[in-house]
């Protein structure tokens, strides 16, 4: 088991130096710089720019230097602890970034134990009702849940939520504790915002994770060690819970890892609509304005997210399912 | 010889299975008995309904299927005390029913390493089979689970009780099934062709393990299997089913000296002997099993009998008749208000 788990952390930093590469070539794959869309929006508010100015601003970012030399800067300067500065925001990325991540995991945290804390229960009374009223009820929700985009959702919540009871449920914090320091008030304000875009948030996944769970039990329910197990006289509802559910829950604990970055580069739009101090909106700005470097920065967390993801989920098989833990050692 | 109350009296039992197609009944007025101490051979073709007859008797048929009318009467006190038990009666799901199964009556499954969870050592499996039934600590039962499977043959009991059921061999994780089945002292133990899975030789050793274990313990079972020969060697009672009808019942060397029933006779016609000629072809039952949906009237096994009695079989139902004063068959070669007819 052991050598399982650092077997896996040794490959940690090959993948990072992979990604990074992959992250960087990204942000630089689309024509032009930030230079050339900085020009075009002072082009759209009417003032001219000279071509010396325009030398002076990439040299001074040194986007003039080839893409390798642009890459091994922008790298040592990352390991050594220097996230660089925001060429849109005129701000140092770890400041932008800073909060808004620490943000972001807290709503995926939350979304996610509400995804799982909703989903799972849901699929096993489908699975061991099958095709009782209540069973119907859950597929056609899940349906919706699946089919509607989750943009959509937020949209028509929000509308139905002030047309009716004049709330506004954006952002996370009241008005009154956005530019506040954090205090325990502020953390019980943030408590109270962030349930909605939670559930909004979750409601796709849920869906999903019903369906899947649903299936996976079906699938467990017709093997022998039920029949097995209902021989030895085990009550229904203990031997469920033992065997099948145990093993159809396997399958999904592979999904934890993709989840993890899946859940902030999925929400960018949610978390636009809902005006969600988070991560998402960042990025599609600095990828708007080609701002690179804080782009970069985005994908490569993004990237370690995965990463580690992957190996959360890598692990937690090894724990819970004896199969993969003796084909290691 | 003596007649005592028998352990377990199945009568007229039915089960049905109601699917979108059509109703199939799969057990259709089945009736047998078990004795204390007796293996009870269940034999037929697949699909005749031999391991639902058994699933019925554990109450463990599972929706579509139910069980529709019949007597399953358990006598576990051999007599003594509060006399027969009707299985029938109990919902499937109640605690009497539950107490029953795994304790009194225990299922040795046709493959063990589907019937083991794959997640859970076998020793984890065994054990939880004694805490249901029997008022032990963990430590006690995780003990008494190491003697059970020492019992069975498996070596190194005190390391393979952690082991996994993928970990075994095919005649090891039977051994453990076993071991498992036996954990808390059944009177009646189920097999449902618990040596179908597994290679020749260690189906010997499977079926010797379980001869011994019966003589020393005393135990009734009920052996089902689709393989005559096997039924020669450990039973000491034929029930012989078609299409969920018991067609003969008897003393097994009785069924295979003097089979009644032209479908006994025929099955047996179709074992390959040494003796048989070489390059020949073997002596088949002609036609093949009807479609569940497409039963025939009448007596099932009518559309492929040598004896087909026209007008007769085709359009009544045999019963099961006494022939002698151990066999009984259901054919109306065998009935008198027939040929009276």
């Amino acid at each position: 088991m052991l050598q399982y788990i650092i077997k896996r952390l040794l490959l940690l930093p090959f993948l990072l130096f992979i990604f990074s590469v992959i992250a960087f070539a990204l942000i630089q794959a689309p024509p032009g710089d930030f230079v050339t869309s900085y020009i075009a929006e002072l082009a759209a508010g009417g003032s001219a720019v000279e071509q010396a100015q325009i030398d002076a601003l990439r040299e001074q970012y040194g986007l003039d230097q080839p893409m390798t030399v642009q890459y091994v800067k922008w790298i040592t300067r990352i390991l050594q602890g220097d996230l660089g500065v925001s060429l849109d925001w005129k701000k140092p990325n770890a400041e932008l970034i800073g909060e808004r991540l620490a943000l972001t995991l807290l709503l995926g945290l939350f979304t996610f134990i509400f995804t799982w804390a909703v989903a799972i229960p849901i699929g096993i009374y489908s699975a061991t009702h099958q095709y009782s009223a209540l069973d119907y009820f859950f597929t056609i929700f899940n349906y919706f849940g699946i089919a509607t985009p989750t943009f959509m959702t937020a949209l028509v919540v929000m509308w139905l939520a002030f047309k009716y009871f004049g709330v506004s449920v954006t952002g996370l914090f009241s008005p009154e504790y956005i530019d506040a320091p954090w205090s325990w008030a502020k953390f019980m304000d943030l408590l109270s915002h962030i349930w909605f875009p939670m559930v909004i948030l979750g409601l796709d996944g849920t869906a999903r994770l019903a369906r899947v769970m649903r299936a996976n039990l079906l699938d467990e329910l017709k093997k022998p060690y039920m029949e097995m197990a209902r021989a030895k006289g085990m009550s229904e509802w203990r031997l469920v819970m033992k065997y099948p559910v145990r093993l159809a829950l396997n399958p999904l604990i592979s999904t934890i890892g993709w989840y993890l970055p899946l859940l902030f580069s999925g929400s960018v739009i949610v978390a636009t609509v809902l005006n969600l101090p988070t991560i998402g909106p960042l990025l599609l700005r600095a990828l708007i304005t080609q701002d690179m470097f804080l782009a970069g920065i985005i994908i490569l967390i993004y990237c370690g997210l995965a990463i580690i993801g992957t190996l959360i989920s890598d692990i937690l098989l090894a724990w819970i399912d004896p199969r993969i833990r003796m084909e290691e050692s | 010889m003596s007649n005592p109350t028998p352990l377990l009296s199945v009568r007229n039992l039915k089960t049905y299975f109601d699917l979108d197609e059509g109703q199939v009944k799969a057990v259709d007025g089945v009736s047998f008995d078990v004795q204390p101490g007796q293996v009870v051979g269940i034999v037929g073709e697949s699909g005749c309904g031999k391991s639902v007859t058994i699933k019925s008797v554990l109450r463990i048929i599972q929706p579509p299927g139910r069980l529709v009318e019949g007597e399953i009467l358990f006598n576990p006190d051999n007599g003594g005390g509060q006399g027969p038990i009707d299985l029938a009666k109990f919902d499937p799901n109640s605690k009497q029913m539950r107490a029953i199964r795994g304790k009194d009556i225990a299922l040795i499954p046709q493959e063990p390493m589907a019937a083991f969870s794959p997640v859970h050592t076998i020793g984890n499996q065994i054990m939880e089979a004694i805490l249901l039934h029997q008022p032990v600590t963990k430590k006690e039962a995780r003990q008494i689970t190491i003697e059970r499977l020492r019992e069975v043959g498996v070596p190194s009991p005190q390391d393979r009780i952690d082991a996994y059921s993928w970990e075994l061999s095919g005649g090891l994780r039977q051994r453990a099934m076993i071991a498992m089945a036996l954990a808390c002292n059944p009177k009646l133990l189920i097999a449902d062709e618990p040596t179908t899975a597994i290679d020749v030789t260690t189906q010997a050793q499977i079926l010797n393990l379980l001869r011994n274990l019966q003589q020393q313990h005393n135990t009734a079972i009920i052996f089902i299997t689709h393989d005559l020969g096997v039924i020669a060697q450990i039973a000491d009672y034929v029930v012989v089913m078609y299409l969920g009808r018991v067609m003969e019942t008897g003393p097994v060397d009785d069924i295979f000296h003097a089979p009644q029933h032209p479908y006994t006779r025929a099955l047996l016609e179709s074992i390959p002997t040494i003796q048989s000629a070489p390059r020949e072809p073997l002596p088949t039952i002609a036609g093949s099993i009807p479609h569940p949906f497409n039963r025939p009237p009448g007596c099932p096994f009518f559309p492929r009998c040598p004896d087909f009695i026209p007008d007769t079989c085709n359009a009544q139902t045999p019963t099961l008749q006494p022939i002698n004063q151990r066999q009984s068959a259901s054919c109306f070669l065998y009935h008198d208000e027939a040929e009276e007819n």
